[in-house]
């Protein structure tokens, strides 16, 4: 096995949350909107996954939607306020470094007569809430904040961010807290949102498993339309499996948050530590206000592809932090947007840490990664220098 | 975790598995059947294998609403399915910057100054076994860059130089897939880390391990198309990358006289037939191009026969010619083309002019002319404008 230091990207599923779930993927397999009685085993163990989770997030059961990942959450979260709200007003207000799933969904609204307004970020990835402040106005109906960004981890000042929305009247809140969710309490009602999403597969839970929090009043329009799953809100079969490990899991790591954030953070400064002593490279998001499982610098002079790539080769998996599928090094938009020139942004290299990475892991990822930053930086320099390879024309 | 992985400390080898010895070798997949089954046969001999897909251009790009370009190009999803049947890593490379400054701007210059280049020549040159060689060795630590390509390469002791290695760029052995006329650029020191695992087999070979083995791409039909030109017509690609637009201008017949309208220097190519509009009676082919008047001229299939032409930039494979004024040579004049016996003689430092002993047809000025010595590939040149 890999030394896995993604989990920013995913994470394994835990023990806890397959064994909850195994029965619903064999004998328990019934539709939970069956009358018989496989049906009503079904729909026990979503109720059920359900309460687990309102309790946790401190949330009435009412006020859940299960979906099938951060990605479908944070679309109905924001189309389905959007729409809802079009009588009242057109503006959406989001950021420049929020992730792809909420900046192409607010593009596309663009579309059809929304006006989005993507907020500036700092150095660091943060929205100053002066710029937020000034961009509200009456016309204003949603607003979309990244709690925690998952390219260079910055934890956003939600208090102070929210404080300033509820300043106006009428604006639907939504927090994608995908990133967030392993490591902080994302209790909707203390932060004072109106939606908040979540994924299962980032805390050890399962792929394609996602819940939105509604807010009991607000109004949403559905983007599925078909059975009355979901209080209408979301049709389809539930995944039945998928929302009882969701809620496995994330009962689990909300139990041992404190634990896990401590031992974690202790061994990411380690490899930060490590890595930074190499000289030459920066961190990339806030020193403080970030999640303590995120590591994520920039290596001017190389390619953060190639280096991901010769980790990969010696067994240790990292990434760019913003690859896109088919390899193109276009330079990510959210380190573009805290000011980052494309050459520094194609050097980013991301390193998360989960709560399964283990001392013995770090301390081999300690030695490995600099040791392999250093070797690449030189190469590249060599390569930079002769990109064709000419220099054996000789 | 295993031990081998606790086993890397600072100073170590770093290459894993204790495989200091053993060729690490990275293999450029396109996602079609040649390249697939050359990863393949180097798998089972035993080599390190990296698989990579090159990203070159953004013409083959799904579209999404977001981005002109991102996301499932169903070539690299092939390449990638084939490498992890094969159990290999696999990455997707992004070249486009190399290849645009090697392939695609000389491409676009060549058709613009009324020449018909031959991209794949500079790709492989430049791009598969420059800029990739390059990473391969520097960034990713591998000896060696494989490709799918129909050639081979016999290395043996200099005849002068015991010591020294000689490498030799040799025609493949099923002739009517051998793609030895794209390679005459490679020089010694590429040679030295290419590896052409097809070399020695028939298409049909290849095809038919690549079902043995149940490959994905064992059933991925032949692509003659140039890999970024996906509709076949170059001119969308004049029009769309270098704002190139239809200049009406003369159609002059051998005689001089005009004889009616072409679109535009940019889009005929010499002995090209169709297409000209025109009907002479007797059928007429494109002679010769004269960008700077804007002029297309027209000949008979007769007049565009030629014993002798003069080729530009030439290299050789052994990094010299053969001789220094003067040397015997088959010559192609493009792709698939017959063999043809000339004698070369030097005009100046990578200046040849070639005279053939039968006449060929419309050697086009930008086409590559190769120079064999039986399955030899000695070297080549471009051709100049007459």
């Amino acid at each position: 096995m890999p030394i896995y230091l993604d989990h920013a990207a995913t994470t394994p599923l835990r023990r806890e949350a397959l064994e909850a779930m195994l029965p619903f993927l064999t004998e328990a397999f019934g539709n939970p909107s069956s009358a018989h009685s496989l049906g009503r085993r079904a729909r026990a163990a979503l109720d059920e996954a359900r309460d687990s989770l309102a309790s946790d997030l401190h949330a009435d059961p009412r006020e859940l939607v299960f979906t099938s990942g951060g990605s479908e959450a944070i679309n109905l979260a924001l189309k389905g306020a959007a729409w809802a709200a079009k009588a009242r007003g057109n503006q959406i207000i989001t950021t420049a470094a929020e992730h792809h799933a909420v900046l192409h969904a607010t593009r596309h609204l663009g579309k059809f007569g929304f006006e989005v307004i993507e907020l500036p970020v700092d150095r660091y990835g943060r929205v100053d809430p002066e710029d937020l402040a000034g961009a509200l106005t009456e016309r204003t109906i949603l607003v979309s904040l990244i709690a925690a960004n998952n390219e260079v981890g910055t934890v956003q000042d939600i208090d102070e961010l929210v404080r300033r929305v509820r300043e106006h009247r009428g604006v639907v809140v939504h927090l994608d807290a995908v990133q967030a969710a392993p490591w902080m309490d994302v209790n909707p009602s203390a932060l004072g949102v109106d939606l908040l999403s979540i994924a299962a597969h980032k805390l050890e839970g399962p792929k394609g498993a996602g819940l939105l929090y509604v807010r009991r009043g607000t109004v949403l329009l559905a983007q599925i339309h078909g059975g009355t799953q979901e209080r209408y809100r979301r049709a389809g079969t539930e995944n039945v499996a998928g929302a009882v490990g969701m809620a496995t899991a994330y009962h689990l790591c909300a139990a041992e948050r404190e634990e896990t954030i401590a031992r974690v953070r202790r061994l990411r400064d380690r490899l930060r530590d490590a890595v930074l002593a190499l000289g030459g490279l920066e961190m990339t998001g806030h020193p403080r206000d970030r999640l303590p499982g995120h590591l994520s610098v920039v290596v001017p002079g190389a390619e953060g592809q190639s280096i991901a790539l010769a980790l990969d080769l010696e067994g240790i998996a990292v990434s760019t932090g913003s690859a896109c599928a088919t390899g193109s090094t276009e330079p990510s938009h959210v380190l573009t947007a805290m000011g980052y020139p494309p050459e520094e942004a194609r050097g980013s290299l991301r390193m998360s840490l989960g709560r399964s990475t283990t001392e013995a892991e770090i301390a081999v990822a300690a030695a490995v990664i600099p040791q392999v930053i250093t070797r690449l930086r030189a190469a590249s320099e060599m390569v930079t220098a002769d990109p064709f390879g000419m220099g054996g024309a000789a | 975790m295993t031990e081998a992985t606790v086993g890397i400390l600072p100073g170590a080898d770093l290459r894993p598995m204790g495989g200091a010895t053993k060729e690490r070798i990275l293999v450029a997949m396109s996602g079609g059947v040649d390249s697939s089954v050359a990863a393949a046969l180097l798998r089972s001999e035993g080599a390190d294998v990296v698989g990579v897909w090159m990203r070159l251009h953004d013409g083959a790009d799904a579209r999404s609403e977001f981005r002109k370009s991102c996301c499932s190009l169903d070539a690299a999803d092939d390449a990638r399915r084939v490498a992890g049947q094969l159990d290999i890593p696999f990455y997707i490379l992004d070249l486009e910057r190399e290849f645009e400054a090697t392939v695609l701007e000389p491409f676009l210059a060549d058709y613009l100054r009324g020449e018909t280049p031959s991209p794949c020549v500079p790709c492989n040159t430049y791009v598969k076994f420059g800029a990739l060689l390059a990473r391969a060795r520097h960034l990713y630590d591998c000896d060696a860059v494989a490709t799918g390509h129909y050639a081979r390469v016999a290395t043996a002791a200099h005849p002068d130089a015991p010591a020294v290695l000689r490498h030799r760029l040799l025609v493949g052995r099923d002739a009517d897939k051998d793609q030895s006329y794209f390679l005459y650029g490679l020089r010694q020191d590429q040679l030295a880390r290419t590896r052409f695992p097809l070399g020695d087999l028939t298409k049909g070979e290849v095809r038919s391990q690549a079902r043995a083995l149940g490959l994905a791409t064992a059933e991925v039909p032949e692509s003659q198309e140039i890999c970024f030109v996906p509709g076949g017509d170059y001119r969308e690609v004049l029009r769309e990358k270098a704002g190139w637009k239809e200049t009406p201008g003369p159609l002059v017949d051998d005689g001089g006289d005009v004889i009616g309208q072409h679109r535009g220097v940019a889009a005929y190519t010499v002995g090209q037939r169709s297409g000209l509009g025109v009907a002479l009676g007797e059928r007429r082919y494109v002679a010769s191009l004269d960008p700077a008047a804007n002029l297309v001229r027209l000949g008979r299939r007769e007049d565009l026969l030629r014993t002798s032409f003069v080729t530009d930039e030439a290299s050789f494979v052994a990094g010299s010619p053969p001789a220094e004024d003067a040397f015997e040579a088959d010559v192609r004049i493009r792709h698939r083309a017959p063999l043809v016996s000339a004698r070369v003689r030097r005009l100046g430092e990578r200046r040849w002019s070639v005279h053939t002993e039968a006449p060929v047809w419309a050697p086009a000025p930008g086409q590559a002319a190769v120079f064999y010595a039986g399955s030899e590939v000695l070297g080549g040149g471009r051709i100049a404008r007459a």
